[in-house]
């Protein structure tokens, strides 16, 4: 139909400039020289005033990154990546970690507020310029990552009166030595994977969070990335300690400038939950995806994994993607606990030329541990999405279930998606389900809509959520209404 | 020439695996404000291709003639300015909208079609006064709302799904596409009511039927028959009690 055309034609020139977050930030930075080797470590580990022992850690992590092999068994593909082509430091200049929001520079603050990320707790404290009719907002605390630093961390005094740790990674190094040694690289070890390898050796900042026997964290915990800096990877680390009995919920979201040239990303999460611990990871990743041609935007090569160490231990990770050229992506969970639970529930949304392939993977060592799978796939325009999922269940994980549902919607006819579902079931006492299914935006739905006066966008805005429900519903809620207009920006100029 | 609804001369084909099919071969009918108008026929003779035709769905290619509704060229609007201008299809299948929330949806709907004609949206509580007046009304239970969209309704909750929408919608020119086909009486009685109940000098409607149950409650001002693309037959409301019990054959023969 011509008429069907056009209206994609036109569609798609709106959608290319709908990527509102791609403003780029001037200002000072402090680069180290392009290139890796181990002397950028090095410099890297100084400029951050490392005790000798990280900066071992991260040269043996280097060795082992130098005998392996990128990964190529993901359903992506790419030019090869230079890695010597590359800055692994860039700060922006004034010292590293400002000890108030004083003392941070206007320009960056400017930044955040553009992007709608609140680093003064004055607007944010409940009461404070409420609207009329509105509810007081929850207090949110922010950790802000500019590039290779933490710019700023709000609340953290509220935050230490309950005993909550929340800090970039750097200062924890410093402040919490023995913390950051014990369980750094004890869930994802230095030599995992080319990727986390990658990162252990230049990983520049990220945050930290500890939450003491007992204490429920009084509020959510976030941390804000951002690259800004052209030809400059971004390598965080997080690393989240939650011992007996606590609990915390955790918010991660991320943009980048519009940019032709393609940036790294590739970050290392590691949750350690300890007896009847709980651990929520949220995270709307928004990196810059590339233009409709596929020129430019993040590939995101991001490892994530949570140990439910303790009895009864509970980790879940909900992810809307919807930005990235390529992500590669499987926040897992080993659940050793006995009675340990492991939730994902994911959407991927990818439109244009973008690539996907993520999933979860779920351990099951402990008896009667649980792991629930929920991952909502949508593919629109020339774009390629993979869900990719392993669930093993170990001899001794009697009693163990997991639930694993995979929908794939397609939208138009270009593009495509997989579902790669890998079951290693070693223990006979155990109960492994799966369920897949793949739809389209149906003509007849969208006539549908629109004869009862809705847009195209309305319409696919309706069906997608309605399509995601299950796992935006799993957001905290300040967060799906963000991620339901994501949705809806994302798969701008894709009907037709 | 009336300004309500005009269509004259309606020619429409739609694509069958390569080969274009003509469906409409001239359809001429006029329908002036407040009537009532039944459309019978047997299968295959294009009565839904034309509610399709008139509500803008794409499948179909119009080769000639035209349609003017409230003096505006239909067919020249896309399907949700012709919702919002107050053109309301009630579907003979209605489409499932999994995940999406049966009262969302609506409201989403009425407050789509209240802007584009210029009224203020409702708030939800507001939506949700009207909703349930309008379900009281029809019979439904509320419990229908919280719902996704025809998921898992039975045909009858189905037709009375989208007899809800209609009255939502306000309409000025509802077309009912064999919305009672599958009804049990009772069922039968709602939809009819439905319609009766926006019964004005303001609306009219195009009900397209194989049965004179429905008519018997609606009394139509206007009955017409369908035959291979065209208009063959128009009489009054008694023209629907003949074809119940002669059936259509001696129109068929008229029109060859």
């Amino acid at each position: 139909m011509p008429a069907v055309t056009e209206t994609r034609e036109q569609v798609e020139k709106l959608g290319q400039s709908s990527y509102k977050w791609g403003f780029e930030t001037d200002i000072e930075m402090d680069f180290a020289p392009k290139g890796l080797n181990e002397d950028t470590i090095r410099l890297i580990s100084s400029r951050k005033e490392e005790p000798q022992w990280l900066l071992d850690w991260r040269l043996a992590a280097f060795a082992a990154w130098q005998t392996m092999e990128e990964p190529t068994w993901a359903k992506v593909s790419h030019p090869p990546i230079d890695y010597q082509d590359a800055y692994y430091y860039a700060a922006p200049k004034k010292k590293a970690g400002p000890k108030s929001l004083d003392e941070v520079d206007p320009e960056l603050l400017r930044t955040y507020e553009k992007l709608g990320i609140p680093l003064h707790e004055q607007a944010l404290l409940a009461g404070v310029e409420v609207p009329e009719g509105e509810e007081a907002r929850m207090p949110i605390a922010v950790d802000a990552v500019f590039d290779s630093v933490s710019v700023a961390t709000t609340f953290r005094k509220t935050l230490a009166e309950a005993g909550v740790i929340f800090c970039p990674i750097s200062e924890a190094v410093r402040d919490y030595p023995d913390l950051v040694r014990q369980y750094l690289g004890s869930v994802v070890p230095v030599g995992d994977n080319f990727f986390a390898a990658l990162n252990s050796a230049v990983f520049t900042d990220g945050s930290f969070v500890y939450v003491p026997k007992g204490v429920r964290c009084p509020m959510e915990l976030s941390t804000y990335f951002r690259i800004n800096a052209r030809n400059t990877g971004q390598f965080e680390r997080t690393l989240i300690i939650v011992e007996d009995k606590a609990s915390v919920s955790y918010l991660e979201g991320c943009t980048a400038p519009m940019r032709d040239e393609n940036q790294l990303h590739a970050a290392v999460v590691e949750l350690v939950a300890m007896e009847d611990a709980s651990i929520k990871y949220s995270t709307v990743q928004n990196w810059y995806p590339g233009d409709e041609n596929g020129l430019g935007g993040i590939y995101n090569f991001v490892t994530k994994r949570g140990a439910c160490r303790g009895a009864r231990s509970k980790i879940s990770w909900t992810q809307v993607e919807t930005g990235s050229a390529i992500t590669w992506k499987y926040p897992s969970c080993i659940l050793q606990g006995e009675g340990a639970v492991g939730e994902f529930y994911s959407v991927a949304v990818t439109n244009n030329r973008q690539q996907a392939d993520t999933g979860t993977k779920m351990i099951h060592i402990g008896r009667n541990t649980r792991s629930t799978i929920i991952a909502k796939t949508i593919s629109a325009g020339h774009s390629d999405s993979t869900y990719r999922g392993l669930v093993r269940i170990l001899p001794k994980a009697s009693g163990a279930r997991n639930f694993t549902q995979c929908d794939s919607l397609l939208i138009g006819d270009q593009c495509g998606a997989h579902t790669v579902p890998y079951i290693e079931n070693r223990n006979m006492a155990a109960r492994v389900e799966h369920e897949a299914t793949t739809s389209k935006i149906s003509e007849d739905q969208m006539f549908y809509c629109r004869q009862r006066g809705l847009s195209e966008e309305d319409a696919v805005g309706l069906i997608v959520n309605g399509f995601c429900k299950d796992v935006l519903k799993e957001l905290p809620m300040e967060f799906a209404v963000e991620a339901q207009k994501l949705l809806q920006i994302s798969l701008e100029g894709s009907v037709g | 020439m009336s300004d309500f609804l005009n269509i004259s001369g309606l020619h429409a084909r739609i694509d069958a695996d390569g080969a274009p099919k003509e469906i409409l071969r001239g359809v001429d009918l006029i329908i002036a404000p407040g009537e009532v108008h039944a459309i019978m026929g047997p299968n295959g003779s294009g009565k839904s291709t034309l509610s399709y035709v008139l509500a803008g769905r794409e499948d179909y290619e119009v080769t000639s003639g035209s349609v003017s509704f409230k003096g505006q060229d239909l067919l020249a609007m896309e399907p949700e300015e012709r919702a919002a201008a107050g053109v309301f299809l009630a579907f003979q299948a209605p489409i499932e909208l999994p995940g999406v929330n049966n009262a969302n949806f609506l409201r989403t709907a009425v407050n789509a079609v209240r802007r584009a004609r210029g009224d203020a949206e409702l708030d939800a509580v507001a939506f949700l006064k009207t909703v349930r007046a309008a379900t009281k009304k029809l019979s439904m239970s509320d419990e229908m709302l919280k719902r996704n969209v025809n998921v898992g309704f039975s045909g009858g909750e189905k037709k009375r799904n989208e007899v809800l929408q209609m009255t939502m919608l306000q309409p000025s020119l509802a077309i009912l596409d064999e919305t009672d086909s599958g009804l049990d009486v009772d069922a039968l009685r709602i939809v009819a009511d439905g319609v009766n109940a926006l019964r004005s000098p303001t609306f009219s409607a195009l009900v397209i039927t194989h049965h004179q149950r429905l008519l018997d409650y609606l009394n139509p001002d206007r009955v017409h028959v369908m035959a291979r693309g065209r208009i063959v037959h128009s009489g009054g409301a008694e023209l629907a009690k003949e074809i119940d019990v002669q059936g259509y054959a001696s129109f068929l023969a008229e029109a060859a």
